[in-house]
Order: structure tokens, then C-alpha cells, then sequence
């Protein structure tokens, strides 16, 4: 069993080099100057590169397919494996698009999309853990997959959006647009940091306890990185590490606020400073720097594409997260509706995109419009996957 | 209403912007859908008779006209998605966890999160999606849903219905895609036509003039998925009466037969046990994760049940006859189910306490034998009892499930979870009472460490009584009441439902689906050929995917001399 085990996250170690890989074949397709219809070495990148991709996502779903035969349910069920799964759908996403468009920058920008959320994803606990009584369901494996092929697919919507906007949006000199969109991909930078630090930290071995009290009860907590925030009223146990620096504010009340919080200030400096130096090295904005290699995409296609994942996305998304999540909600608990913040935010997602629809089909919102709106309705896909479980306390926040 | 006669002969409802027969623009209506300044004409509806751009007179016409704004509903939808958000920022009241240290929203929300949080539940945020005005939002969607599909669907359907294949050469000439060829034979139309239905285009021919269309139902698909999101929000307002949905829960002992609420004391259940599996911490595949966790992880709820019906011949005063209606396991995901209702496992009480015994003793004499020994069947106390030696204990105050706060002694629920007294004790023949407080078993318990939630108490009723809480109020008191055993028993939370809304929101979901696929993935496509002296004008118009129809096209028209239609796209950027 724990030779399962370990064959399966080599295979998904196995699966990010691939991605990795595949993502710098595609970064050769666009170094030519000229069309980006398959020709010459430019054609060889690119079949590389999806192949890399393919092999790379053939790994995944064995890492899927083992480490479910090993734990006896589908690797769905904490903050780890779902993430992971996230990520293997945007990669499935992205192949099943590519081949309708052949567009090979899309691997370009998809593929980083992808190996930062499952890198993110391996910073959570990656034990196989036991399933709750409430997860005891094929509605589990149902739910969540669709779900996650919805979102993935949404994913590639953002991807397009994100290169119309690097595109489109002048970058002469600074103004809102190019600051916002310096901010999308700031914000990326900051994943980085978070799995930048946390691997630094794990590598050293770091630990601190903490002593806090929440409510009537008094719980521990062990830092993995050193404490900047301690928890609120907390007292430090181990010995000859740094003190905190100062308490995390009273009124963050989820479960380990402290930890959580003092993860976010390392992943802000880490990221900022990674950010900093990028911006030393390149001299300009990373949107500015990136925008003379996509000199031969054309707009009109990444708009295509961006409305067709949301077209395409949006129903499923719809099934998995709405009709399917209501209808196993109804065999757990009796009810398929209860305001639950994950329930929540998936309605707030269904009413973006809803809105993104009427706007695009019927006011004609399209272009630049339509990839900011693709930009966001991303952003409020991330937050429900990472801010919902980590702050707002709720029925999924099982990681 | 003052119709309007086409010059093809076709009267049209007033505000028609296109004549719903040959096309041609109506002149004096153009600025409704903004023709006036443009080459192209705007097609969005094909220029039919909208009640809400015709009429804005009175308060009706400008109701209707708001509503049918697709502006005005992504308004709706954008406010109705910040205020859901806004409802996610702090736990709804509902969800204010058990161990908060006051679950009173007027407290927990201050307590919690100071004066922001104060602030939220003064606004009445703690309870955002019951209250007046997110219900009020939603029913607005659901207005502006009807009328925007009724404003649209009705005139689109009868100007689609009324086509002719004869159109007006200005229509034609101010398609999108539009091309004018000087010479072209019959065969050669022909040809086009043959085309046209080999690529499965349904084609109307009149006069020469020809209407090849392929894909109209897609047109429906917006007002079908309406149609759906309308039914589900009926089924919501159908499921707020009591006649399609009732949800009650119900706390059933091991081997307790109850009444089973809200079904009019027809059914009872009984519990013929509540199990709670672990999972093994020396399962090989989950050992690093329970090691990490440190605590147990259950594995399993489950509660066998037995449900009965009481028999409907039921004489007066004779005992009530059950018939047995069904026997199951009630576990979380695998709710038991009879008659119309499903009784879900929602919650477990291990440690409610069944029995307490205690003895009298002289506190000067602490390890001799007990002057008295009674028992007090916690789920029922008496108020007094007579005890052998002439001794008699009145219950004073009696806490079931007792917690201290700054204002004193309180009983969390009437549950005996944590049952505790305070005891009038009258020795022999004495008028004068001692007052003693025991009890507090729990905190006596996880003062030693013992996870009260995970771990059944039932053995340890003997050592945990020498733990409990004896107060002694004065000082003064000569003898000391203490727990000698307890015996506790396991309580199963059950909650029964019954929902008969559940198929009408199945179907809105279904029908949702089934119209956005509709819409979504078809197109409504329409090629027009209209004869001049030799030749031909072509024209064609699709509600999306241009490039897919301009490629039909294409192969249409391939070996004749026909023109390729060109895109006269307008862009306003």
C-alpha cells in the first residue's frame, strides 16, 4: 500500500516536470516572427509541446487513478488533492482546446496556470486521510469532478483574457488598465512566493508552538514558517525560535486564524520581492515585457476562444456545482439548499457568468470587456477555492 | 393600436421595426432599434414589435419597459451577487458554531467580531438570505425574467412564423453578409439551393425568392432556460408551505420508541441503536494523517431504526396497535425512507446521562458507610424523596445540561447532558435544610482529559462521580451528597423532511439545461436569395458564429459564378 503510495505522487512529481517542460516548447513557438500556423521548427515546438503535455497529463490521471485504488475513495477530498485535480483540468482543458484552435500560446500561459496551482496545492497536508461520514458518497467523486472540469475549463477563459488584455492594452505609459493588469499578474507572482517560502521553511525543517485561546477553549498550533503574526493572545512554547513580531487582530476568528494570517504576510513579502526583482531584471512591467511576444496572436481568435470556455464552462459548471452539489446535499443532509458560503460563492460565480453571458450576447460586451470579465469571474473561482476554505468557516472547509 | 400596412401587403403591429413578411424597413421606427444612422440593420430581434419599445405611456408601459431592460437584470444580478457576498463576510446565524461562547447572535456577533461585527448583525446581515429584501431581489429577477422573455419571445415567435421568402431588397442589401451577382443561371441557383439542403437547411421558395433556414428552435433556447430558472423559483415559493415541505427533528434514545413529528402522530420510530464506528489508527493508509490530526476520525454514524404505523382502526381507549412500515439503517448519505418522508442521520448525543445514584455521608466521617443511598431518573425527576433513615432531599433547582456563566447557573438545553442539582436535604427529623450543589460530571471529565464528544462515558460512572462538583455553599453543612454511579446512554439526532417541491426544482433544472445547450450550441441560421433582372442579391444572417455560416456559404456557392457574400461588419470600436 505505501508502494502505491509513493508510485502515485511520483507520478504526479513526474507530472509537473512534464508540464514544466512543456511549457518552454511552447514558449519556442512564439520566438519566430512569423504566423503562428504550424511550420518549420516553430511546427516541432509545438507538437513537442503538446505531447509533453499529453504525457504529463497521462501522469496526473495515473497519479489520480492509483492514489484512489490506495485510499479507497477519489483523491477529492481535502484542500491538497482537490487543487490538484483543479489543476489536472485546466491542463485537460487546455489540450482538448488547443486542439480545436491550435493556438500555441494558449500552452504558453496555460501550462504556468496549472504547475502554480498544483504546486500551491502540495504546500497542503498530502497525507491520505480518512473520509468523514459526510463525504461517503459517489456523489463525491461526481460533484467534485464536474465541478472542477467546469472551473477548468472557466480557467482557460482567464488564460485568453489575460493575453488579449497583455496584448491589447497600451503600455506606453502607466494608467489604470496596465496597472490593473500588472495586478492580475502580480497576484500570480504571489502564489510563487507563498510556495516559494513554505518550501524554503519545510526544507529547514521549521517549527514553532503556539498556546492560543479561541472561544472557551485553549488549542495548539505548530508554525511551519516563523511567526511575524503570532496568534491572538498566544504564548509561545518552543524554545530559541524568533518571538512573533505582532498578534494577529482579534476579530480574525476562523480555525488557526494565526497561522493562516502569518502564512499570508510571508506569501505578500516573498511575493513582492520576487516581483521586485523581476521588475529590476526586466526593466519594465511583466505585462510590457511579455507584450511584443505576442505580436502574432491574433485578438479576434483569443476573444473566440475566451467567449467559447465560458460557453462551454458555464453549463458544466452549472451541473457540478449547482444541480449535482444540490442533489447530494439533498441525500446528506436533507436539504439541497443552506446558504453555506461554498453554496454561496458557487451562486456568486453562477450569477457572474450569467451576467458575462447577457452582457457579451446581448450589449455586445466584447474584446477588452469581455477578458476583464473573464479576469474576474477567475478571480471569484480562486476565492472560492482558497479564501473560502481557509477563512470563511462552512461545511467544505475540510483542508 | 394603430398597425402598419407594408407595402407587401402585410399589416403589421404598431412598432414593428422590419415588416415581419418581407423586411423592409418601416419608415419612422428606425431609431427604435437604432437602424437610423447605420448601414446594417440590427437584427438582434429581426425588428418585431416590443411591447416595451412601443409603449411608454402609462405607469404599466414604463413597468414593463424597466423590466424588460437586459440592463436592468444584470443590475439585479450584480446586486444580488455583492449582497451574497456580503452575507458570506461573518457565519450566518444559522452557522454560528456550537462551541461559541454564546450562540444568542445578539452576543456571539459583538463578541466575536467587535464592532464590525456588531454593526452586521444590527443590519440584519446575520440572516441576509431570509430577509425581506434579498427575497424581495429575487422575486425582482423573476420578474424581470417573465417580462424579458415575454417582451422578446412573443413578437420573435410571430415574425419568425410570418416570413415570407420574399424579402425587400433594402433588407437584404443591409445583412451583414450581402452579395449582388449581375449574372447567374437558374442551374446555378439551383445548384445553390441542392447545397444549401445537403448541409440540412429547410428551404421555402415563392416566386423565385428563396428562405433556407436551419436552426430556428435554438432562437427559443434563452427563453426555455428563463422558463426553467422561473420554475425553480416557483418550486422555492412553493416549498416555503407547510403542504410541500416539513422538516422537524427529533432526539430518540437507544431503544426509545417515539412519535415521529410532523407526520400528525401517525409514525413512530424506534432507535434499537446508535453506533459510531473510528476509523483504526492503525490503518495502514491513513495512520500519517490521523497521527497528524491527533484526534479520532469517525468513520461512520448510524442509527438502526424501526418505523410503525399506527393502525387506522384504532378503537378509543384500547393501546394504540403499530404496524411495522420498515426497518433501516439510518447512516449520513443513506437516509431511510418511507411513505413520502426521509429521516436523515443529523446528529448523536454519546454521553446523555439516564440514571444518577447518590449517597448521604457525614462529612466528619467521609469514608464510612452511607447513611442513604437514592437514585434520580435524570429524564424524569421527582421533586422530593423519602430516603431510609428518616432522611428526605428536595430538589431545589435542577440544571440538565448545565454551564456557568458571569450571571450564574444555566441550563443549555433541556437535554440532560450535563445534569446537575441543587439538593434541599432535611436530616432526621429536622425542619432546618442543608443546601448542596452536585454535578457538573462533563467538565469533571475533560478536566482528566477525556474527550466528552468522541469518547462514551458509560464505563467510567463510578470514577467520574468521585470528580464531579459538590459544593458546599455555607460551609456549614453536615453531610455531603455525592455521586456514587451514573449510567449513561446514547442519543440519536434524526431529521425527518418531507419535500414534494424536490421534482418541480428537478424539472426547472432540467429544463434550464436543456435550454442553454439549446441556445447555446445551435445556431439559427438563414440564407435569403433574391432574383433580380439576370442575376441575384444573396444575403444571409446568423444569430452567432459567423465564420461557421460564411464556411456553408462557401460550399454553396463553389463551382458558379455566384459572388461571395461579403462581411460588412460595422465596428463601433
Amino acid at each position: 500500500m505505501g508502494n502505491l503510495i509513493s508510485f502515485s505522487s511520483t507520478m504526479l512529481y513526474t507530472a509537473f516536470i512534464l508540464y514544466l517542460i512543456a511549457t518552454f516548447f511552447f514558449g519556442f513557438t512564439i520566438r519566430d516572427k512569423h504566423t503562428s500556423t504550424s511550420k518549420g521548427s516553430k511546427g516541432v515546438a509545438a507538437k513537442i509541446g503538446i505531447s509533453l503535455t499529453i504525457a504529463g497529463f497521462i501522469a496526473q490521471l495515473t497519479y489520480f487513478i492509483t492514489r484512489w485504488i490506495a485510499s479507497g475513495h477519489a483523491p477529492v477530498s481535502n484542500l491538497f488533492e482537490f487543487m490538484t485535480f483543479f489543476g489536472m483540468t485546466i491542463v485537460l482543458a487546455f489540450i482538448f482546446i488547443y486542439f480545436i484552435y491550435k493556438l500555441t500560446v494558449l500552452g504558453l500561459f496555460a501550462l504556468p496556470v496549472a504547475l502554480i496551482i498544483i504546486a500551491y496545492a502540495s504546500m497542503f497536508p498530502t497525507e491520505v486521510s480518512p473520509l468523514v461520514p459526510s463525504l461517503q458518497s459517489h456523489w463525491l467523486y461526481i460533484h467534485v469532478t464536474t465541478v472542477s472540469l467546469g472551473q477548468g475549463i472557466l480557467a482557460i477563459s482567464f488564460v485568453t483574457g489575460v493575453i488579449y488584455l497583455i496584448k491589447h492594452i497600451d503600455q506606453s505609459q502607466l494608467n489604470w488598465r496596465n496597472f490593473s493588469l500588472e495586478a492580475v499578474l502580480y497576484s500570480l507572482v504571489l502564489f510563487i512566493g507563498f510556495v516559494v517560502i513554505t518550501t524554503t521553511f519545510n526544507t529547514m525543517d521549521y517549527s514553532a508552538s503556539f498556546e492560543y485561546k479561541n472561544g472557551s477553549k485553549t488549542y495548539t498550533t505548530e508554525y511551519n514558517l516563523p511567526a511575524l503574526a503570532g496568534p491572538n493572545e498566544g504564548i509561545l512554547l518552543t524554545e530559541g525560535v524568533m518571538e512573533p513580531w505582532f498578534e494577529t487582530p482579534a476579530w480574525m476568528h476562523g480555525a488557526d486564524a494565526g497561522k493562516k494570517f502569518n502564512t499570508l504576510v510571508w506569501s505578500f513579502i516573498t511575493g513582492t520581492i520576487i516581483y521586485g526583482l523581476v521588475l529590476l531584471i526586466l526593466r519594465k512591467r511583466i505585462g510590457a515585457a511579455i507584450q511584443p511576444l505576442l505580436k502574432n496572436v491574433k485578438l479576434d481568435l483569443l476573444d473566440e476562444i475566451t467567449y467559447r470556455a465560458v460557453a462551454i464552462g458555464f453549463p458544466v459548471f452549472t451541473l457540478g456545482g449547482l444541480i449535482f452539489a444540490a442533489i447530494w446535499a439533498q441525500e446528506a443532509w436533507g436539504r439541497f439548499w443552506g446558504w453555506d458560503p461554498k453554496e454561496v460563492w458557487a451562486l456568486i460565480t453562477w450569477f457572474f457568468y450569467a451576467a458575462f453571458l447577457h452582457l457579451r450576447l446581448s450589449r455586445g460586451w466584447h474584446g477588452e470587456k469581455s477578458a476583464w470579465l473573464a479576469v474576474g469571474g477567475f478571480a471569484i473561482i480562486m476565492f472560492n477555492l482558497i479564501a473560502v476554505n481557509l477563512i470563511l468557516a462552512g461545511l467544505h472547509s475540510y483542508a | 393600436m394603430k398597425n402598419i400596412k407594408c407595402d407587401c401587403g402585410h399589416v403589421n403591429p404598431e412598432g414593428t421595426v422590419l415588416c415581419e413578411s418581407c423586411g423592409k424597413p418601416i419608415e419612422g421606427n428606425q431609431h427604435i432599434d437604432g437602424n437610423d444612422n447605420k448601414r446594417l440593420l440590427n437584427m438582434r430581434y429581426d425588428g418585431t414589435a416590443r411591447r416595451s419599445q412601443t409603449y411608454n405611456k402609462s405607469i404599466v408601459d414604463k413597468i414593463w419597459s424597466f423590466f424588460s431592460s437586459v440592463k436592468v437584470g444584470v443590475w439585479l444580478i450584480v446586486i444580488a451577487l455583492v449582497a451574497s457576498a456580503v452575507g458570506t463576510i461573518f457565519p450566518q446565524e444559522q452557522y454560528i458554531p456550537i462551541d461559541a461562547v454564546s450562540r444568542d447572535p445578539a452576543v456571539y456577533y459583538q463578541d466575536a467580531y467587535g464592532i464590525l461585527g456588531q454593526i452586521y448583525y444590527q443590519l440584519g446581515f446575520h440572516n441576509l438570505f431570509s430577509s425581506w429584501w434579498f427575497l424581495i431581489l429575487i422575486a425582482l429577477i423573476g420578474v424581470s425574467l417573465v417580462i424579458c422573455s415575454l417582451d422578446r419571445f412573443v413578437p420573435l415567435y410571430k415574425a419568425l412564423k410570418k416570413q415570407k421568402p420574399q424579402r425587400h431588397h433594402s433588407f437584404l442589401s443591409r445583412q451583414r453578409l450581402f452579395s449582388e451577382t449581375e449574372e447567374v443561371t437558374e442551374e446555378e441557383k439551383q445548384k445553390v439551393i441542392n447545397s444549401l439542403k445537403a448541409q440540412r437547411y429547410k428551404i421555402n421558395e415563392e416566386n423565385g425568392h428563396v428562405l433556407a433556414e436551419k436552426g430556428r428552435f435554438s432562437r427559443w433556447g434563452p427563453y426555455v432556460n428563463h422558463i426553467g430558472l422561473i420554475i425553480i423559483l416557483l418550486a422555492a415559493l412553493l416549498r416555503s408551505t407547510p403542504l410541500f415541505y416539513t422538516n422537524e427533528y427529533l432526539w430518540v434514545r437507544e431503544g426509545e420508541q417515539k412519535v415521529i413529528p410532523g407526520t400528525k402522530s401517525e409514525y413512530f420510530i424506534e432507535n434499537k441503536g446508535f453506533i459510531l464506528d473510528l476509523y483504526d489508527e492503525n490503518d495502514d493508509r491513513f495512520k500519517a494523517a490521523l497521527e497528524k490530526q491527533g484526534t479520532m476520525v469517525p468513520s461512520n454514524f448510524q442509527t438502526n431504526a424501526i418505523v410503525y404505523k399506527q393502525s387506522e382502526d384504532v378503537v378509543t381507549g384500547a393501546e394504540a396497535q403499530l404496524e411495522k412500515v420498515t426497518e433501516d439503517e439510518i447512516r449520513m448519505n443513506h437516509p431511510l425512507e418511507f411513505e413520502g418522508y426521509k429521516i436523515y442521520q443529523s446528529g448523536y448525543q454519546l454521553n446523555e446521562v439516564n440514571q444518577m445514584t447518590f449517597t448521604i455521608q457525614e462529612i466528619e466521617n467521609e469514608d464510612g458507610e452511607p447513611l442513604a443511598e437514592f437514585t434520580i431518573d435524570v429524564t424524569d425527576p421527582k421533586a422530593e424523596y423519602e430516603l431510609d433513615n428518616g432522611f428526605k432531599v428536595e430538589i431545589n433547582e435542577f440544571f440538565p445540561d448545565f454551564y456557568l456563566d458571569s450571571t450564574g447557573p444555566k441550563t443549555e438545553t433541556q437535554f440532560p447532558r450535563n445534569p446537575t442539582f441543587i439538593f434541599k436535604l432535611y436530616p432526621p427529623n429536622s425542619d432546618e435544610s442543608e443546601t448542596s450543589f452536585v454535578g457538573d460530571v462533563i467538565s469533571a471529565a475533560e478536566a482528566l482529559g477525556i474527550n466528552t464528544e468522541a469518547v462514551e462515558l458509560n464505563p467510567m460512572g463510578e470514577v467520574l462521580g468521585q470528580f464531579a462538583t459538590n459544593l458546599d455553599a455555607t460551609g456549614e453543612n453536615e453531610y455531603k451528597i455525592s455521586i456514587q454511579d451514573m449510567d449513561f446512554h446514547r442519543v440519536s439526532g434524526l431529521s425527518i423532511r418531507k419535500d414534494h417541491s424536490l421534482p418541480f426544482f428537478g424539472v426547472g433544472a432540467l429544463i434550464f439545461m436543456i435550454g442553454v445547450v439549446q441556445g447555446m450550441y445551435w445556431q439559427h441560421r438563414r440564407v435569403w436569395i433574391r432574383p433580380t433582372e439576370k442575376g441575384l442579391m444573396l444575403a444571409a444572417h446568423t444569430n452567432k458564429n459567423w465564420f461557421g455560416i460564411k464556411k456553408e456559404i462557401e460550399n454553396s456557392i463553389e463551382n458558379t459564378n455566384i459572388k461571395m457574400v461579403d462581411d460588412q461588419q460595422e465596428l463601433d470600436e
